[in-house]
């Protein structure tokens, strides 16, 4: 087995002893085919145990595992050390206050998710006795895509309105409530609008795309924004027509 | 101490916890319920199941042939009471998720398709391409928000239940970002905390699967059932040990040895053809295709790896278009974990620890013996999965016992009547709140967490594994008490409140030494061979002697206290399990 030894530049803060963030360096001797989360778990348990990060499943399905890798919000178990040079500087993700160490505090991101219904609304409730609703494979793939977001904040982090202004909803939030209203079975778009079309929702990104390029499961959730836009501005358009709303 | 009062406390927040939750909410909305987990409900390892889960829903099939496949594929030692009654709810529970949204994979006219699996007869498992388990549990999350009454307590590690006078009264939970103590006074208690793979080395489970709801329970005195059947599936990838879904084989994919020969035919789970044939060769159990693997590797002809021996799972002929429509996931794993695409390469597997068969004892309501307490999903033993479970049944048993749970909790609390905080709760909550301040103030402790962990991993490998033996399993249960016995004396190396890994990894590891040796006691003194405890000196079942359920009782001193009890059987008599072309 061939190793090397990697310099982990990683940022440490316990809210208990230490006035700001710093860095603390770890040089750990890794196995050709680790991921940066490998590194981690090797400091944790040989180095240093006083470390605090977030992990589980190590395979890019639970999502617990974002940090900010060399300036790149990543998941550490996708992370691999053969895409590094000798030295990875590690961060929490942007854009979050530091809870502790690489573990940051994700209230803000779970009222957003809350706020905008994520959940079937449907028409009406159709009996069980009356099995599941027909959806053709078109209509499951109208909305699949945005089915796929783990929820591992990779996008709030590179995200630069979010940045700015931590009212604006998001581009997960944002991303799951169009999964939502793009699904067969759901007539809920109306009761997410207030807070997906509001100041603080579609209308509050610039379409940098930051989101969709650093997205783990290509979710999209910048071309998901662009679509409910175009779809809320017809909205409001046709509102003025006979019969309009207005 | 934080003191929070609730008339249901729900401990772990994946899919059995979920679905408990929303069982409490809609039974009855009044009904205050707080849902405590170590993670955030989309963390929990419901999330990694990738194939499916089985119900019957097609003309073709029948409730029958489904109780019959778990039955047999338990190796006759499900409660088939229980068995009756998960086939007869699961088709109701999956199209429940479905009007909740799970965005199942569809035929062509929109209705719901459904999938080959192991040891099943009819194709019934219903998917989500190949991350089902996600999909079901960021469904149950989200549609979990509806709910008013359910109030999440995020990051909460539990660490005791409070029992009194034989009632479950609530638990102790460490709040993580504070390290402040809190006190859930509840009516009722449902622990759905998932399986203790981690205590093995080489396992599919994530990080957070260490037992901590089995051993809180035991430590309280529930009876930890049929403990010593551990599932291997067939499928992992050397090295990290990710799964790669019996859904790869249910679309098509075949094991080969190092030769490219279809080395299952030489384990009674043949003929290779026509193929695909249900029950037959790659579709045959899991606990079969894992010992055929052990038996290939003895006659030397595995590939050997970096990470050990291996054999082949081809699927270069399925063809870009299905893998990337059906097996997306497993692709990305593949490339990016042993460089392999699966569309043009073999991809190497090794058998690897998956599921726990067995968990804490209840009966089909998910009531556990203890008044008050109940429990549900991975963690518990209801038992449908008895010495071997089958693949796709786990993600449908969480749904139909998960939401059971709810129901009777909701009935138990309903005659439970007016809780007082008494003192004696209160003791018991002083004195979980003073072990943990017990491990911050231990000087000297020279134990180290990585090193225990690393000793009773290795230990469990080598010794219970998927065959065992008499002299192997002496040696591990010695190596596991001197480990037990060596954690009296662990080092707390991080003493700060705000969110101490090292602290719950200590906790985490409590658990999984009393989990793993109820594994190790349970499996030395069960002196036959059924589904997956294989016994290479008693290699027959023995019905006679052991058509029972082990049941590990805690024992603070010393081995667990190993007692029996009656498997319920109603319509179908134990006999051969046959598999190949014999079971068509």
């Amino acid at each position: 087995m061939s190793q090397r030894t990697m310099e982990l530049e990683v940022m440490r803060y316990r809210p208990e002893m230490d006035d700001k963030p710093f860095f603390q360096t770890y040089s750990v001797p890794c196995e050709e085919e680790w991921v940066v989360l490998d590194a981690l778990n090797y400091v944790k348990d040989e180095m240093d145990r006083t470390l605090s990060y977030r992990w589980s499943c190590h395979m890019f399905v639970c999502g617990s595992c974002g940090m900010v890798i060399n300036g790149e919000p990543k998941l550490a178990c996708k992370a691999f050390l053969r895409d590094y040079d000798g030295k990875i500087r590690i961060e929490p993700l942007h854009n979050f206050p530091i809870e502790r160490d690489l573990v940051i505090v994700q209230d803000d991101f779970i009222e957003k998710l809350e706020s905008v219904k994520p959940y079937i609304i449907p028409k009406q409730e159709k009996p069980l006795s009356e099995g599941e609703y027909l959806q053709t494979p078109a209509q499951l793939k109208a909305y699949k895509q945005y089915s796929m977001c783990m929820n591992c904040l990779l996008c709030y982090s590179a995200c630069p309105q979010y940045g700015l202004e931590e009212k604006f909803v998001g581009p997960a939030a944002l991303a799951l409530a169009h999964r939502y209203n793009m699904d067969s079975r759901d007539v809920g778009r109306s009761a997410r609008e207030h807070v997906v079309a509001s100041h603080d929702g579609i209308w509050a990104c610039s379409f940098v795309g930051a989101c969709s390029q650093v997205c783990p499961k290509d979710v999209d959730p910048a071309g998901a924004i662009q679509q409910v836009k175009f779809s809320s501005a017809v909205d409001y358009l046709t509102s003025f027509l006979p019969g309009g709303k207005r | 101490m934080k003191v929070v009062n609730t008339d249901v406390v729900i401990i772990g927040a994946g899919g059995a916890g979920l679905r408990a939750a929303i069982a409490v909410a809609e039974a009855d909305p009044t009904l205050s319920i707080a849902l405590v987990s170590k993670v955030y409900p989309m963390r929990s390892h419901t999330c990694a199941a990738e194939g499916g889960a089985a119900g019957v829903v097609k003309e073709t099939d029948s409730l029958d042939y489904h109780f019959n496949d778990t039955v047999s594929g338990g190796d006759w030692l499900t409660d088939q009471d229980a068995v009756d009654l998960f086939v007869n709810e699961i088709p109701k529970e999956l199209t429940l998720l479905e009007h909740w949204g799970c965005p199942w994979s569809r035929e062509d006219g929109g209705k719901v398709a459904v999938r080959a699996f192991g040891g099943m007869k009819i194709m019934r498992t219903w998917y989500a391409a190949d991350k089902t388990g996600f999909h079901m549990l960021h469904t149950l999350f989200q549609t979990s928000l509806k709910y008013s009454s359910i109030k999440r307590f995020d990051e909460y590690y539990t660490t005791d239940l409070m029992v009194d006078d034989g009632v479950c009264r609530g638990c102790t939970a460490l709040e993580m970002r504070s390290g402040e103590m809190t006190l859930f006074l509840g009516k009722s208690v449902i622990i759905c905390s998932g399986g203790a793979g981690r205590i093995f080395p080489f396992t599919t489970n994530g990080a957070i699967k260490t037992g901590d709801g089995m051993a809180m329970a035991y430590r309280a005195g529930v009876a930890l059932k049929d403990m010593e059947f551990v599932q291997y599936h067939p499928t992992g990838l050397p090295g990290s040990g990710i799964l790669l879904t019996e859904g790869c084989r249910g679309e098509g994919g075949l094991l080969v040895n190092k030769d490219g020969y279809r080395y299952l035919q030489d384990y009674d789970l043949g003929p290779p053809d026509p193929w695909p044939r249900l029950k037959a060769m790659e579709l045959g159990p899991r606990d079969r295709l894992s010992q055929a693997f052990y038996h290939e590797q003895k006659k030397g002809r595995t590939i050997p790896s970096k990470w050990g021996d291996v054999v082949h799972l081809d699927m270069r002929h399925l063809g870009e278009k299905k893998i990337n429509e059906r097996l997306p996931l497993v692709r990305d794993l593949s490339i990016s974990y042993v460089g392999a695409d699966p569309v043009t390469d073999l991809v190497p597997v090794r058998p690897v620890v998956h599921y726990m068969m067995g968990g804490i004892h209840t009966d089909i309501n998910a009531a556990t013996p203890m008044s008050g307490l109940y429990a549900a999903g991975e963690c518990a033993c209801v038992s449908i999965n008895g010495a071997n479970r089958l693949g796709s049944n786990s993600l449908g048993e969480l749904l139909v016992f998960g939401a059971r749970a709810g129901a009777h909790a909701v009935e138990y609390v309903k005659t439970a009547g007016s809780m007082e905080r008494d003192s004696l709760i209160e003791k018991q909550a002083a004195d979980a709140e003073s072990r943990i301040k017990a491990l911050f103030k231990r000087s000297g402790g020279k134990q180290r967490v990585a090193a225990l962990r690393r000793d009773m991993n290795m230990t469990l490998e080598e010794g219970c594994g998927i065959y065992r033996d008499e002299n192997s399993l002496i040696d591990t249960c010695t190596k596991i008490a001197d480990v037990r016995a060596r954690y009296r004396d662990v080092r707390l190396e991080d003493k700060s409140n705000v969110y101490n890994t090292d602290l719950y990894q200590t906790l985490e590891l409590g658990a999984m030494i009393e989990v793993a040796q109820t594994v190790a006691i349970s499996a030395l003194q069960r002196k036959e061979s059924r589904g997956a405890h294989q016994r290479l000196d008693h290699v027959t079942r023995d019905d006679e002697n052991y058509l029972k359920h082990t049941m590990a009782y805690h024992n603070a001193n010393g081995d667990p206290r190993i007692e029996y009890a009656d498997v319920v059987i109603t319509k179908s008599q134990p006999a051969a399990r046959v598999y190949g072309g014999a079971a068509a």
